[in-house]
Parts: C-alpha cells; sequence; structure tokens
C-alpha cells in the first residue's frame, strides 16, 4: 500500500474508495496473483500452518495455504480442526499479527565504531524486502491504521517503520470465519474491510465451486487485477459475497459494549476488580506479544569483545514485565494489579487521549493466548455491572 | 533523500567537565559537525556512552551560551559512564525533547524554584535567563535541599547567587556535618520561611517524586494556585519521541507531554499509586 507525501514529507496513509469494478477469480486466479504479486518484486506473506497454529509466513503457491483448516478459540484454547471444504481462509487470526513484519520483534538501530578520535555511528540500511500480506482481515487493517498514526503520526516518524509500510501491496480478506474471542463488531473493526487495502477477496465456497470476488482499493491493486484472469462480477457474486460478510458478523464469539469506556476505566483506577485480575494474571506478556496494536519497546546495547564495535537493538517489550517502568531504585509498577490496569486502560481508554481511537479491534488473540483465559471483554463487564449495582452507585 | 532516522544520535566531543560533588560532574559538550541544536530551560536530550547505553538527561544551561551543559550524578550503568568522560571523548547525543519550564508564563510576578538534589540541575536552566531578565520578575526564590552539604552542587555558583541582593537562596540538608551552619530539614518546610506573594507567584519544583509531592501540597497550602505549580517528572524511557511506550503516565507521555506539568494537570494522575 504506497501513501502520499505531503510537503513535510509525512507519510499519511491512502485512503481508497473501492472501485466499482469487482472481479471474480477462481483457484487458479489466485495462484496467478500470486505469481504476479512475485513477479513485481514483492515478497508474499500470508498464513501457513506451522507447528499446530496458523502462522504468517512467505509463501509462493496456493499450495501453502492452511487448505481445509479451521480453528476453535476459546480463553487460552487454540486447536486446529479439519473442514468438510477445501477453504483456503477457513479460519480466524492466529498468535502471530502483521506488525511483526513493520515492527520487527528484533532490529537492530544502528551500530558504533572505535575510531582514533572517539567513534563513529552507523545507520542501518533501508529494507531490502518488499512485502505484499495476503489475507488481511479487516481487524487486521484496523491494526495497521492504529500502528500508523502511533509510528508515522508523531512529530518525529520512525524511519523504519516508514519505510517498511511505504512499501507495503495489502490483499484483504473479507472474513468469513470468526473465532470464539472475536469481538470486532464491537469494536467497529470489522467484519468488512472497506479501506486500507489494494485487493479485497472475498471466499466463496460451494460443493461445485470455489471462487474470490475482488475488490480494488488502489491503482496498484488495479494493475495486478488486470494481469490475472478474471471475469466481471454478477449481481448474485456480490449478493453471496455481502452473505458472508453478513455471517461472520452475526457469529461473533465475544461482544464488548463501549459506551464510555474511557471514562469507566480512567475514572476507576482503584476499582477492586484489577486486585481480582491480578490474583489469576502471570504477568507473561502473552497478550501483548500478539496484540496486533501493542506497540511498545526496549534497547539493548551489546558490545564485541574487542570493545572496538558496539549496536543498538530495539526490542519488542511489555509493560507486564517489572523492568518496564524501572526508575532508579525500583519499579514504579510494582504490583501485577498496576500492571494489568496499564495495559487495559490503556488499550481501551488513554488510547484515545493519545492517539484519537481505541487500541483495541475486538481480535481476541489477547483471551486466546492468555495461558490462564483471562477476557478482557468479561473485565469490562465486570467492572461496568458493578458500578450499574445500586451498592456501588 | 532519505529522511533522519530519530534513533541515530550525532556526535558531541566533550569540552570542560566540571566535578560537583563525589558522584557528580558537569559535562561541556560541543557538536563535532554542525551547531548545537536550539533547545530551552527544561528540556532534555538523550546521552550515549560507548557500547553502555543511552539515558535522558535535562539540560542544565542555556543555549546559545557555550557548550551543551548536562549535570549527571552516577547511579546506574550509563551515568557511570558518561561521569568517567574526560575533555576530547566522544558521546552521542540526541535531541532537544520534551516540554519547557514556563518562563514567560511566570514574568511580571514572583517565582520559586524548588530543587531537590540533582534537581537543581535543570533548575539552574530556568534560574539563570531568569537572572539575565531580572527586572522582569517580582521576588525570586531558589530553595533548595541536599542529603549532605558534600552533595550540594554548583557551589561557587550558589555563593554568588546567595550573595545577591535580588535573590532569595534557602539551602536546607537531610543531614548535617559537624561543620553545618545552615538548616537541616526537608525542603518544602523551607517554603514558609520564603518571601512572596502567592497569588501572583509561579513555582518550579524538580527532585525525586516524594519531594515534588511534599512541595506541591506546601504551595497549595500557602495560596499559589494548582495551574501555576511545575513539576519536573521522570519515568523510564527509552524513545524520548512517544513510540517506546514506556515512559506512559495515565493518558500522557512524560518524554512528549513533559517532562515539565503543569501540576493542575497531573494532580489526579500523581494521586493514583502504581500509576
Amino acid at each position: 500500500m504506497g501513501y502520499h507525501r505531503t510537503r513535510e514529507d509525512r507519510p499519511l496513509p491512502e485512503c481508497h474508495a473501492p472501485t466499482a469494478g469487482e472481479a471474480i477469480i477462481d483457484r487458479e486466479g489466485l495462484q496467478a496473483l500470486l505469481d504476479a504479486l512475485s513477479a513485481r518484486g514483492f515478497s508474499v506473506i500470508g498464513p501457513r500452518v506451522r507447528e499446530e497454529a496458523i502462522v504468517y509466513a512467505p509463501l509462493r503457491n496456493v499450495s501453502d495455504l492452511p487448505e481445509g483448516w479451521t480453528d476453535r478459540q476459546d480463553g487460552g484454547h487454540y486447536r486446529l480442526e479439519r473442514r468438510g471444504d477445501r477453504a483456503l481462509f477457513g479460519y480466524a487470526v492466529g498468535p502471530h499479527s502483521w506488525k511483526q513484519f513493520l515492527f520487527p520483534p528484533r532490529q537492530r538501530i544502528w551500530r558504533a565504531e572505535r575510531t582514533e578520535a572517539g567513534f563513529d555511528l552507523l545507520e542501518e540500511p533501508p529494507p531490502s524486502e518488499r512485502w505484499a500480506f495476503l489475507g488481511v482481515r479487516a481487524c487486521e487493517l484496523r491494526a495497521l491504521a492504529i500502528q500508523d498514526r502511533v509510528f508515522l503520526g508523531g512529530s518525529l516518524p520512525d524511519r523504519s517503520y516508514a519505510e517498511r509500510r511505504r512499501e507495503l501491496f495489502v490483499v484483504a480478506l473479507q472474513c468469513g470465519e470468526p473465532s470464539g474471542t472475536c469481538f470486532c463488531v464491537s469494536m467497529g473493526a470489522g467484519p468488512k474491510a472497506s479501506s486500507g487495502f489494494d485487493l479485497a477477496l472475498t471466499e466463496m465456497i460451494a460443493p461445485n465451486s470455489h471462487r474470490f470476488l475482488v475488490e480494488v482499493g488502489s491503482r496498484a491493486g488495479e494493475e495486478i487485477l488486470a494481469a490475472i484472469p478474471h471475469r466481471p462480477a454478477s449481481e448474485a457474486d456480490r449478493r453471496e459475497a455481502e452473505a458472508v460478510l453478513d455471517s461472520t458478523a452475526s457469529r461473533m464469539g465475544r461482544t464488548l459494549d463501549t459506551r464510555g469506556i474511557r471514562e469507566l476505566l480512567q475514572d476507576h483506577p482503584e476499582h477492586p476488580r484489577w486486585e481480582e485480575v491480578a490474583t489469576r494474571c502471570l504477568a507473561c506478556a502473552n497478550c501483548t506479544m500478539v496484540c496486533p496494536t501493542c506497540f511498545c519497546s526496549t534497547v539493548e546495547d551489546h558490545t564485541a569483545l574487542t570493545g572496538e564495535s558496539a549496536e543498538r537493538t530495539r526490542l519488542w517489550d511489555s509493560c507486564f514485565t517489572v523492568d518496564f517502568s524501572y526508575l532508579h531504585g525500583g519499579s514504579v509498577r510494582k504490583e501485577i494489579r498496576s500492571r494489568y490496569r496499564q495495559w487495559m486502560t490503556h488499550k481501551l481508554s488513554t488510547w484515545f487521549d493519545q492517539f484519537g481511537s481505541s487500541g483495541c479491534v475486538g481480535c481476541g488473540r489477547c483471551i486466546t493466548w492468555c495461558p490462564v483465559g483471562i477476557d478482557i471483554t468479561e473485565e469490562v463487564r465486570a467492572i461496568r455491572s458493578s458500578l450499574s449495582e445500586p451498592t456501588h452507585a | 533523500m532519505r529522511s533522519p532516522d530519530p534513533f541515530v544520535p550525532s556526535l558531541f566531543r566533550v569540552d570542560r567537565v566540571w566535578r560537583e560533588s563525589a558522584d557528580t560532574v558537569t559535562l561541556g559538550l560541543l557538536p563535532i559537525q554542525g551547531e548545537i541544536p536550539a533547545f530551552r530551560s527544561g528540556q532534555f536530550f538523550m546521552l550515549y556512552a560507548f557500547g553502555i547505553g543511552e539515558i535522558p538527561v535535562s539540560v542544565s544551561g542555556l543555549w546559545g551560551q557555550g557548550p551543551l551543559l548536562h549535570t549527571v550524578r552516577a547511579v546506574g550503568p550509563v551515568s557511570q559512564a558518561l561521569c568517567r568522560l574526560r575533555p576530547g571523548d566522544t558521546l552521542g547525543v540526541r535531541g532537544p525533547y520534551g516540554s519547557p519550564w514556563p518562563l514567560p508564563q511566570a514574568e511580571g510576578g514572583d517565582l520559586l524554584l524548588i530543587a531537590g538534589g540533582l534537581g537543581l540541575a535543570p533548575l539552574r536552566s530556568a534560574l539563570l535567563p531568569a537572572l539575565a531578565e531580572r527586572e522582569r520578575y517580582g521576588r525570586i526564590a531558589l530553595l533548595y535541599g541536599a542529603r549532605s552539604p558534600a552533595d550540594l552542587l554548583f557551589g561557587e555558583e550558589r555563593g554568588d547567587w546567595s550573595s545577591r541582593g535580588d535573590l532569595q537562596v534557602e539551602v536546607t540538608v537531610d543531614h548535617a556535618s559537624p561543620a553545618w551552619r545552615g538548616s537541616v530539614g526537608v525542603v518544602p518546610a523551607r517554603i514558609s520561611h520564603t518571601r512572596f506573594a502567592p497569588e501572583r507567584a509561579h513555582a518550579f519544583v524538580c527532585g525525586p517524586e516524594v519531594m515534588m509531592r511534599y512541595s506541591a501540597a506546601a504551595l497549595l497550602g500557602a495560596g499559589v494556585p494548582p495551574a501555576r505549580i511545575f513539576l519536573s517528572l521522570e519515568r523510564n524511557m527509552k524513545c524520548a519521541f512517544a513510540v517506546c511506550g514506556r515512559c506512559q503516565f495515565g493518558p500522557t507521555f512524560v518524554c512528549r507531554d513533559g517532562p515539565v506539568f503543569s501540576y493542575d494537570r497531573i494532580a489526579r494522575l500523581l494521586s493514583i499509586r502504581e500509576l
């Protein structure tokens, strides 16, 4: 997904209205799409089965996709299962999110080398790869837009993110299979992807047909579609694609009532529920690692044994660690209660103050991958309901 | 052309080192190439010691008046490495970052500068311009507390400040030495010994957080409006431009929205334990 540059040279995410010309491709057309992206120099990243989970990894062929697989998700629970069909995208999101490519978990940011006069600093080269993401759901597009604001919206744009983001080609997926922990409808993030993509696919599978409706979201997307075999979509195709999204919207595994949530959390930092959740929370940081919007990082410095060179590495970090808030003499957030409160209040409330939106997209990963099944929607419900009881009013 | 990488420092050379106390030095830094970037009193820079790491340090001097001045106390690995630097040594510098002391806003009234320990360094960068334009302010007072007489910073300069007729200087220590003839006790207790008109005063406070909390309470008690009390907060930070997430303080980023905050903006946040 390219974006325009303003006079201040600040990149802004592009917003395309889908064009009217929707098309239909089949499985061969999908392979042609992968080939066309490769031919244009993109490394295609998409869903694959690895170690009993669906993760995002490089792929070349339609046969690399998790054909016939689905997932069953609940609090602290994730299992792959066989579907009764040959669907290629018949599952929800797994433990990976796309942020690992634009904001790498571990990234050298510069090196220093000793010289006679002192030392020199050596910058990292621009990224060599151009990525095409295949199968980006609406919740994940929302997460990309949120991270764009975090990394590019400030007075000093994060160059590493900007350089990776600028080259990105996005093939979105109109989500056909929500999981038991999904609540994108509550967060207004899905299931329909309406902007922020180059192309968007809706998978439509029936006993004797397997095809994809293709929506175009950018010039680059239009150019790729023109290069692969397709036919114009009929009214019946469009209705069928809409029915896929309607079905997804009606099968959300979770709901979250967001009314007044900014005040609900910021106004109750001493609510007893924070103590209660802390008795279950292991402060393992899983929720922050799988979250597609969590952006916190740390840096590490390494020196060669000779002492002649040093380097700085930036790594994903989590507000659940004790070290995160360390200030000479001790950490600010010593108790797990304070760390869980920081994470959830930031995600659902103070994010509005900082970036003008919620930090949650309703993807459900934090619920699924919590080893003890802590459920962010349940935590909000508990605080809200206790306050509506007359004894707490 | 590639845009600049905000994580990459510029190289500076140590021009001078002043020893302030057994564990504290002031570094005078000059850029190896180009100029010292424009900064304001109360802002901070990130200082990098080769192979060790990087820490935020407030400016203790003024822009346009010689080298970039930073006063550093050796408490952790990076600050210890910075304190070992000698004239001619190289270090990485990036900045400035954060909000300044609101000096223009304080003009026309009295100005209280309340410092605890190393907090005197950032307040020196507010005191010097106020003294340089002395006629713009009413009474000016510096209240300064340290652990012991041996920990007091800017000794010679403080002598000059104390001998001025237009500046009240109150110095106190937690633990006196036999030779100490000054006052003993905490800084906030000196507020009641200070001549100022609370209704038209501004107070800038910098020091350990507990000292700033008690100072703010004492100032409020004396009648200074909360919107005219300014604290300089400290939090763990790695980037200094609001992308590493670590310095969050409620809805604020201390690196971007602070470090200097008006008390009315953060009073409620300060009341929340482990925020």
